[in-house]
């Protein structure tokens, strides 16, 4: 199939970018979205051009590296699918699309479509973890957990940090994110020892990063590749208020 | 001579007797101390974060843009540990001797008795980090079972297991980073290792941001870099997966060993085309329940559905009858790969063989089954648009796992002193074959428990070392080598794009040097990849400029997975025997089961790099087994 490509192209993070328009024939729909890229970026460098940069890496899913606003949606059309796993069966021939970065304050665009997204590392620094040291703990089944709730510990702990969430919001709210660690965690009895302390941490550092605030629109676990739930900031909510409430 | 460093006393004491005698650093001397370690997969982020608690100063780089990013989050089965909790007959010796027969009889003794006694602890540290392991409805930690072994010592979470212990470790590094103790590079990558006075010192890393050159020293340096199984192109790793961090410490003195051992993954989605750029896998975990086939007459075009149970041949279970669909995942690649070759395959591009669960639906209930695989069951639908509850998945082997890697003594230091290579990135633990769920835990335990222990007894030798500054000429030295090499690829304006190359090699290497070689392919890889490399050295059209730039970074990681493979075909040429992963056509038996030699190979194959106008020399390794029987590996 042939296709019509809007595709932002940005030098740094100071500088202005502009959609620019590329035209690409010879996609099959077996191709994944990124191979479809890697194609335009192999006739870009034929005609001695600079390559169109695009963040990726393990190309199943699972890494959370890749990221593009496509046709304004993030990660694409389909539901709880990444960018990598999108397939050009999606698209039909003579389609026009709009290939974006991820945008949000705390995440600036780097070149093209790469973004920093550091913020997420910084607010699981801040407090994101069990404070267990590496190389002794006591017997794993000295701590019974139920079936039912390592499962729901599970479908928050599945994040794999993308910013699909902080892209899609109209806030570039976070809270999607920092909810998901907040309900692994807090979930788990191993991680309710240090709970609110976390949940305080956290909370705090997501504000400082520049991440707006959550106005329960939901549009984030609509986009979500994992399907995390939107239960999970309420979680957070809950938490926080616990925390407040007992601080001393 | 290479000297392993075998600690004395019996197998099942060593580990004690080294840690009793291994040296150590004081509290207060450990802040003076630094040390790098580059890779924060499950080696590079549990060491980083091990050493930093004990206080020394640690500095973590990655290519990829967060530490939690790196490649073990895609390990999908789970995670061995000797616990014994299904009560099945489970034990330390049990699990050391499932992994050395797993191997090939190629491994050592004392490393993989090692790897089985830290593996229950792994399980009780990963849980008390928050793990969420699967559990039984009674609240305790369940266990599935995996290729080559009898009985159920895999832990796992879901079909995620690898992303959960790497967010287990991937935490505790940034709670070394808040408390100062660890610095993060994301985005750089190691372009050269730094030696002063023979010992390793520091790097040279790229920042992949900006495109500038940094210099950083320390007293000991740590590889984590992951395997090179990405030297095929088409494979189950990650775009960025490289070999370059131990291909550049190879040719500063760092020896490479079992380097073609690679493992190719039996559960894979097959090629579909020319821009494929990806070998999706399927948890080998799939193979509990879905039983593999192909139509018993060649060139057979009906759906697999409308082909009936007689006209199917179930051929693992037909060779391997112990074993079944679980054989090792050498045996069933090479198994597929026999029945593709023969004409059975299934799929468009007959390259591929059916993974079936109809029968498991049928005893379990698809609940049942959705329960254990249902993120590896929408994957398979997202990439083919095919739904595998209604009909069978296609699968074939891919590039996977590499046994080899740089060669490391029973510390885990390479040839080079104060260099250590932990995880995939060194030959140690697996043989010539990978047990699956033994990647995970291997590149836990070099992190979390042997690392811990050996590098500080190495530092304990470095404290009255004179601090080295980044000022020290053999810094400039090594940071002028790579801005050559980085000048000569930006003036580099061929004809061909650097993916070209990356693809090309690739193709080489599946059809010389992959599931089977024999002599004459093998001699004539070698020439051809002396062409490509020529080739590539007046080819290659590299744009864009030395800031970032994705183009530049493939072009420095194609030039070293071009000298790569050249290794990779010499050393698959000199071993004359088939054992694990490598199987050579020559000496197999008359039904095609490898033939080991161990009169004449009984060693480890260690490369010494000679300059690029020479052949590589060999050292050589002996195996000795003393707890063990040498025996014909077999599971049938």
């Amino acid at each position: 199939m042939k296709l019509y490509l809007k595709i932002w192209r940005q030098l740094n993070t100071s500088s202005k970018g502009e959609m620019v328009d590329y035209e690409i024939d010879g996609v099959t729909e077996h191709m994944s979205f990124l191979e479809m890229l890697d194609l335009l970026n192999e006739s870009l460098v034929q005609l001695h051009e600079r390559v169109i940069e695009f963040d990726h890496d393990c190309r199943e899913g699972i890494c959370g590296q890749c990221g593009i606003m496509i046709n304004g949606r993030a990660h694409g059309p389909l539901k709880h699918t990444t960018t990598c796993q999108l397939h050009m069966r999606s698209f039909k021939d003579g389609d026009t699309i709009y290939i974006e970065p991820f945008r949000a304050t705390a995440f600036p665009v780097l070149r093209d479509l790469k973004i920093d997204r550091t913020a997420f590392d910084a607010i699981i620094a801040s407090g994101g973890y069990i404070g267990a040291s590496t190389g002794q703990a006591p017997e794993a089944n000295s701590i019974p957990i139920s079936y039912e709730t390592v499962e729901a510990s599970f479908d928050a702990a599945a994040c794999i940090g993308c910013g699909a969430c902080v892209a899609t919001c109209k806030n570039s709210s976070a809270a999607l994110f920092v909810g998901a660690k907040i309900t692994h965690l807090a979930l788990l009895p191993q991680g309710k020892i240090e709970a609110s302390k976390r949940v305080l941490t956290m909370v705090n550092q997501m504000d400082m990063e520049g991440f707006g605030s959550c106005t329960n629109t939901e549009a984030c676990e609509a986009e979500c590749p994992q399907g995390i739930s939107v239960l999970s900031i309420a979680k957070m909510n809950y938490e926080y208020n616990k925390a407040l409430i007992f601080k001393k | 001579m290479l000297d392993s460093k075998i600690p004395e006393g019996l197998l099942a004491d060593k580990w004690n007797n080294y840690k009793a005698k291994a040296k150590l650093v004081n509290p207060a001397n450990r802040k003076k101390l630094h040390v790098i370690v580059v890779g924060t997969g499950l080696a590079g982020a549990s060491c980083a974060a091990s050493l930093a608690e004990q206080g020394y100063n640690v500095q973590s780089f990655c290519f990829q843009d967060s530490a939690r990013r790196a490649h073990s989050v895609a390990a999908q089965g789970g995670v061995n540990a000797a616990k014994n909790y299904k009560n099945d007959g489970d034990s330390i010796f049990r699990m050391f001797y499932d992994t050395i027969k797993g191997g090939d009889f190629r491994s050592r003794e004392a490393n993989v008795y090692r790897l089985a006694e830290c593996s229950a602890s792994l399980i009780d540290q990963s849980v008390a980090q928050g793990v969420p392991f699967a559990r039984e409805y009674g609240g305790y930690l369940n266990n599935r079972s995996f290729g080559g072994v009898q009985v159920s010592r895999t832990f796992y979470a879901r079909g995620q297991t690898g992303q959960q212990l790497l967010l287990g470790a991937y935490q505790s590094l940034l709670r070394q980073v808040n408390t100062g103790k660890v610095t993060m590079h994301t985005r750089h990558e190691m372009l050269e290792l730094v030696l002063v006075d023979g010992k390793a010192k520091g790097i040279i890393a790229r920042n992949l941001e900006t495109g500038a050159l940094e210099r950083h020293a320390a007293d000991v340096v740590v590889l984590a870099t992951g395997g090179y199984g990405k030297v095929y192109y088409l494979s189950t790793l990650a775009m960025g997966c490289n070999s370059s961090a131990i291909w550049r410490a190879h040719k500063k003195g760092a020896y490479m060993a079992g380097v073609s051992w690679i493992q190719f993954h039996p559960t894979c989605l097959p090629q579909h085309g020319e821009n494929q750029s990806k070998l999706t896998l399927m948890s080998e975990s799939l193979r509990n329940d879905g039983r593999i086939w192909v139509p018993k007459k060649v060139g057979d075009d009906r759906k697999p559905n409308s082909i009936p149970e007689e006209e199917r041949d179930y051929y693992l279970e037909r060779r391997y009858p112990a074993f079944g669909n679980l054989a090792p995942r050498d045996i069933s690649s090479r198994a597929a790969k026999e029945r593709i070759d023969a004409g059975y395959g299934a799929g468009p591009m007959k390259n591929a063989v059916y993974l079936d669960f109809s029968d498991a639906i049928a005893a379990q209930g698809k609940k049942n089954i959705e329960a254990k695989y249902s993120n590896l069951f929408a994957m398979y639908e997202k990439i083919n648009g095919i739904d595998a509850y209604k009909e069978p998945m296609l699968i074939s082997p891919a590039a996977h796992f590499t046994m080899g890697g740089l060669w490391v003594d029973y510390e885990l230091m390479t040839t080079i002193p104060g260099l250590f290579a932990l995880g995939e990135a060194n030959f140690s633990d697996h043989g010539a074959n990978r047990l699956g769920a033994n990647s995970l835990l291997q590149a836990c335990v070099d992190g979390y428990y042997i690392a811990p222990y050996t590098i500080p007894n190495y530092l304990a030798g470095e404290l009255k070392t004179p601090k080295i500054s980044t000022d020290h000429p053999a810094f400039a030295e090594a940071e002028k080598s790579v801005r050559e090499q980085l000048n000569r690829f930006l003036e580099s304006k061929g004809t061909l794009s650097a993916d070209y190359f990356h693809k090309t090699i690739g193709r080489l290497l599946y059809e010389k040097c992959g599931l089977s070689r024999t002599k004459e392919n093998l001699k004539e890889a070698i020439l051809d990849i002396q062409s490509l490399k020529a080739s590539f050295e007046k080819d290659l059209l590299i744009t864009g400029d030395d800031t970032l730039n994705s183009e530049l970074e493939k072009a420095g990681r194609i030039a070293d997975y071009i000298e790569l493979a050249e290794l990779m075909c010499h050393d698959a040429l000199q071993r004359e025997e088939s054992c694990g992963a490598h199987f050579r056509e020559e000496y197999q038996t008359s039904d095609g089961e490898a033939v080991r030699n161990d009169s004449d190979f009984c060693y480890v194959s260690a490369w010494e790099w000679k300059g690029k106008k020479q052949s590589p020399k060999l050292h050589k390794e002996q195996l000795t087994f003393k707890s063990v029987e040498l025996a014909v590996r077999s599971y049938k």
